[in-house]
């Protein structure tokens, strides 16, 4: 559970909003169901008293939306970031995609968020309501009389368990305490389909793959993905709405879509949350941060504003190109 | 829809013997567009371009494909022939099937197959082909000289006596670099400096060329023909247009203990210091980490003793800013740090030294007035050993020296021992080398004359070990040709140290985004073809920043880089290439990431307006490419994610095609 109320995230924004400071607030608000937590812009006290959420299901990666939101109009726009997504915000400013003092970044401390599919091969479907404890949930659903405990950390979604960095790399005001850059296991499972043998590996991502549907919700959830026109809706690419000729050129959109954001990609997390396929679209952005970590040094994108990914930029020390598979043959 | 005319060149025998061309021409005749194909003995003699010009006119033709060799040989022949036949000249493509197909393949039916996919690819790229039309930018004509050694006085002066003004910039207080510091010049043993100085002395007085010394370029913005130089003129505390060079005041100054670098280190000079009696030019400079005065306030006694009043201790760094139309490099070298070479004993003992310390011990102008003395007891040395290649053409693996050959050494050596045996014939003289390299006019003579008329010994072979004992010197070496290890006592050793670029050049080359090789000497727009232009337009190269070499190469190399300058700064406007990037605004994020990749510094960006669909103004950040800096290498191209980017003349989508055609 969350260790910062939902009060005061609401009577921060309030407050805020009342005194002109922004003009608006990014948060969230329930969807059709308990668990289904969505992006919403509130602009009145009212209505983040009636719609703001704050909970284990606020996944949501907020900074993207500041691209569009602060087209246009004036003002700040307040912007409550989880430590995660405030790489994004990084990242995001780096790329010049918005102007930073049009935002006001309020950073919450995270305990994690929920995986709604981990609940679900608990309880099954037909979830009706979601209650929160200290340590656990209890899930009431259409098909059992009593509500279903379950320990909060046997649903952590996958990204929360191996979290980065339990610290906010930017904000306006912090709520709470700031968390540490951790140390985590991100990198295990990439690492495990590394040792996969070529055959095997194309195994396991065609049977991952061939269930896309091309709904490019992982595209258009992904704060890296914020072309004006992205290659895949443009005709002139080549790669727009091409028929595919067998099952494996459906994978060259995650292909193409991986190299596109690979040295931006802050590892949100976000289009595998998504995806409602269940793809794990995440390890192929981790298996590149591993390598340019492994190639260039260490490297997190979005750490500072104005960073220069090693993929566009040159030094002596870079690797040459052979080097890549000399190491990946020996 | 184009009309592609496609013209098959047999190139003598050169494409013919391994390339079947009437097949070739035969098979391109049903590709997309084609509607004229032929074959011709030379397609880039006048006839096979008449043929090439009459074809455009009967067939109507948009498109040109020449199959024949690499368009670095005749991409130009070919536009200029379309352009005469009122094509534009971007509307040919070469498919190049002689270095890539016929001279590589042996088998006739594999060449010919190869060469029938290559003008297929070639033809696909036509068909997406649009003229471009070059646009055009004006010419400043001032030219930057960077560096005032031999190689940057010879430019310049090259470059002022065709009428342009130029400007040298000098890191040190005087012009004359290494050849001023230089004793006699191989082969002729004529002195350098009085060949040198009458030439420093024709640059202070040319009316076209001003001298930045005690400068050093700290930016550089722009593009060919309109650079925006800024140049630091460092405070030497002295106003150079008052001072006279008396000298008054390096006679008075009591802080005399400073080691003189125009000596090596040798002796010492003062804190205010001319560094040689022809400097140029000739004004005091005051070292600011010596001067009492101005590093405590206490002294002041060259101020009293100036008749001039030429000392200003408040004066600060200066900078000022310049426009050129061209700028050269003149960089020059400097002999390896021998810290890595302690084998020889280098920081052991005094008595072990460079060949360009032995070259000040032997200058009449030098520490020990031109007589031979050992540095540490100021005797006369009765053996000396030379150690040659110290440094230079080490090992791949090795982390010591370089890896290439520093070219002067060899012959340096021969002078050296050779002026040793004239003037001290008592003196025992051995050099050991690996390889003792003469090509050069006269070069091979003059070392004979060493070995056969000097007697110096020429032994093959290194020095292991230098050990400095008693007041010799144990030099442990071997004799690779007699297979024996030898042991000399000598009273000097010099160690022909490699040469390696100016220090400066790397930063340098940043500020011109102009390339390097490995080793920081600039590399050249092609080594054979354009030595003495950097790949970067503008800017040319002169003396040893582009490699080692000597006093006549590199005279002749700044002479070079002149007329390349000259040919520069004649035009009035210059075109482009207009196979530049360019970015489509509507699709561009603004996200800078081009910008980062870019080796030229050409794109910038601009917040413009655009309306909406809803009639709404949305302000956007985008990418602006500058034509006349852009030299179309295509990094941003690959680098822009959403593929706003592209190359006129080589587009993503004509690149494709060529591949699609290929793997058809």
């Amino acid at each position: 559970m969350q260790k910062i109320s939902r009060d005061k995230l609401i009577k921060k924004a309030s407050n805020l909003l009342n005194s002109g400071i922004v003009r608006c607030v990014l948060g969230w608000k329930r969807g059709e169901f308990d668990y289904d937590i969505t992006p919403n812009v509130f602009t009145t006290e009212k209505e983040l008293i009636d719609d703001f959420v704050w909970n284990d299901f606020c996944g949501a990666n907020l900074s993207k939306y500041l691209v569009s939101k602060t087209q246009g109009v004036d003002g700040k726009i307040l912007v409550f970031l989880k430590p995660c997504d405030t790489y994004s915000f990084n990242q995001l400013l780096t790329e010049h995609r918005f102007d930073r003092e049009r935002a006001y970044v309020i950073a919450v401390p995270c305990e994690g968020m929920a995986d709604i599919n981990k609940i679900k091969q608990i309880t099954n479907e037909g979830i009706s309501s979601i209650e929160f404890n200290e340590d656990t949930l209890s899930i009431s659903t259409l098909y059992n009389e009593e509500p279903i405990k379950i320990a909060y950390d046997r649903v952590l979604s996958e990204r929360c368990l191996n979290c980065k960095s339990k610290k906010h790399v930017v904000y306006d005001e912090l709520l709470g305490d700031d968390g540490e850059i951790l140390e985590s296991n991100r990198f295990d499972e990439v690492e495990k389909i590394e040792k996969m043998s070529s055959e095997e590996r194309f195994e396991f991502w065609q049977g991952e793959l061939s269930r896309c549907i091309r709904c490019n919700a992982c595209r258009d959830v992904c704060p890296a993905c914020t072309c004006e026109k992205c290659v895949f809706d443009n005709p002139e690419s080549g790669v727009e709405n091409k028929a595919s000729a067998n099952s494996f050129e459906e994978k060259l959109f995650h292909i193409i879509r991986a190299y596109h954001v690979a040295g931006r990609c802050t590892d949100c997390g976000e289009c595998s949350r998504v995806c409602p396929q269940n793809i794990p679209l995440h390890l192929l952005n981790r298996k590149f941060i591993k390598d340019i970590n492994e190639f260039y040094g260490e490297f997190q994108a979005g750490e500072k504003i104005g960073m220069r990914s090693p993929l566009i930029d040159y030094t002596t020390d870079d690797i040459e190109p052979n080097e890549a598979v000399n190491r990946r043959d020996s | 829809m184009q009309r592609i005319g496609v013209f098959v060149c047999w190139c003598g025998s050169n494409i013919a013997s391994t390339v079947d061309v009437e097949r070739v021409s035969e098979a391109l005749k049903n590709e997309q567009g084609v509607v004229f194909s032929t074959n011709y003995q030379y397609m880039c003699s006048q006839a096979g371009q008449d043929l090439i010009k009459s074809a455009v006119k009967e067939h109507r033709l948009t498109g040109i494909v020449v199959c024949s060799c690499s368009p670095r040989m005749h991409e130009a022949t070919f536009r200029k022939a379309a352009r005469s036949a009122g094509i534009n000249p971007y509307m040919v493509e070469i498919a190049n099937i002689r270095e890539q197909c016929s001279w590589v393949h042996k088998d006739i039916i594999t060449g010919t197959e190869k060469a029938i996919i290559l003008g297929k690819a070639a033809i696909a790229k036509v068909n997406l082909n649009a003229p471009l039309i070059p646009g055009e930018s004006p010419v400043t004509k001032r030219a930057l000289v960077i560096g005032g050694g031999i190689a940057g006085i010879q430019t310049a002066l090259d470059i002022a006596e065709a009428g342009f003004l130029v400007d040298i910039v000098e890191k040190k207080p005087t012009i004359g670099g290494k050849m001023a510091q230089l004793d006699k010049t191989f082969p002729t043993l004529d002195c350098s400096a009085c060949i040198l100085t009458p030439k420093m002395v024709d640059v202070a007085q040319h009316e076209k060329i001003r001298i930045f010394s005690y400068s050093e370029v700290s930016s550089v913005k722009g593009f060919v023909g309109n650079f925006d130089v800024t140049i630091k003129k460092k405070a030497r505390f002295v106003n150079e247009n008052i001072c006279t060079g008396c000298g008054a005041c390096v006679e008075k100054c009591p802080q005399k203990k400073i080691p003189n670098e125009f000596n090596l280190g040798m002796d010492n000079r003062s804190a205010i210091y001319i560094p040689f009696a022809q400097a140029v030019p000739k004004v005091a400079t005051i070292d600011p980490n010596a001067c009492n005065m101005l590093k405590n306030g206490k002294c002041g006694l060259c101020a009293r003793v100036c008749t001039a009043g030429a000392i200003d201790y408040t004066q600060k760094d200066e900078y000022i800013e310049e426009k050129y139309g061209a700028i050269v490099v003149a960089t020059g070298f400097n002999p390896i740090s021998m810290e890595k070479f302690d084998e020889y004993a280098y920081s052991q003992s005094r008595d072990v030294i460079t060949s360009l310390e032995f070259e000040r011990l032997t200058n009449a102008a030098g520490p020990t007035g031109g007589k031979l003395l050992r540095p540490s007891d100021n005797k006369h040395p009765h053996t000396i050993v030379f150690v040659q290649c110290v440094g230079s053409r080490c090992s791949v693996d090795s982390e010591k020296g370089k890896e290439y050959c520093s070219k002067i050494c060899c012959m340096y050596t021969a002078k050296h021992a050779m002026l040793v045996r004239d003037k001290y014939p008592d003196t025992e003289v051995y050099v050991f080398y690996i390889d003792v390299r003469t090509p050069g006019k006269a070069f091979d003579e003059f070392y004979r004359r060493a070995v056969e008329e000097y007697g110096v010994h020429y032994i093959k072979g290194m020095v292991g070990k230098v050990v400095p004992e008693g007041e010799k010197l144990k030099v442990q070496a071997s004799d690779l040709i007699e297979n024996k290890q030898l042991h000399i006592d000598a009273d000097l050793v010099v160690l022909a140290a490699a040469i390696e670029p100016d220090k400066s050049a790397r930063g340098l080359a940043t500020m011109l985004t102009a390339s390097m090789d490995t080793n920081d000497f600039f590399t050249e727009a092609h080594p054979k073809l354009r030595p003495v232009e950097s790949p970067t337009a503008g800017v040319f190269l002169s003396g040893t920043c582009q490699g080692p070499k000597d006093i006549p190469e590199t005279v002749s190399q700044a002479g070079a880089a002149a007329s390349k300058v000259i040919a520069l700064l004649n035009k009035d406007k210059l075109l482009g290439n207009p196979c530049v990037a360019h970015s489509n605004e509507e699709i561009c994020n603004g996200c800078s990431q081009c910008e980062r990749v870019c080796p030229y510094g050409a794109i910038s960006y601009i917040n413009k307006e655009f309306k909406m669909p809803d009639r709404s103004i949305k302000t956007r950040r985008i990418a602006v490419v500058n034509p006349a800096i852009c030299q179309g290498c295509g990094a941003c191209t690959v680098t822009c994610p959403s593929g706003a980017m592209d190359l006129k003349g080589f587009t993503s989508k004509q690149i494709m095609a060529e591949v699609d055609a290929i793997c058809r």
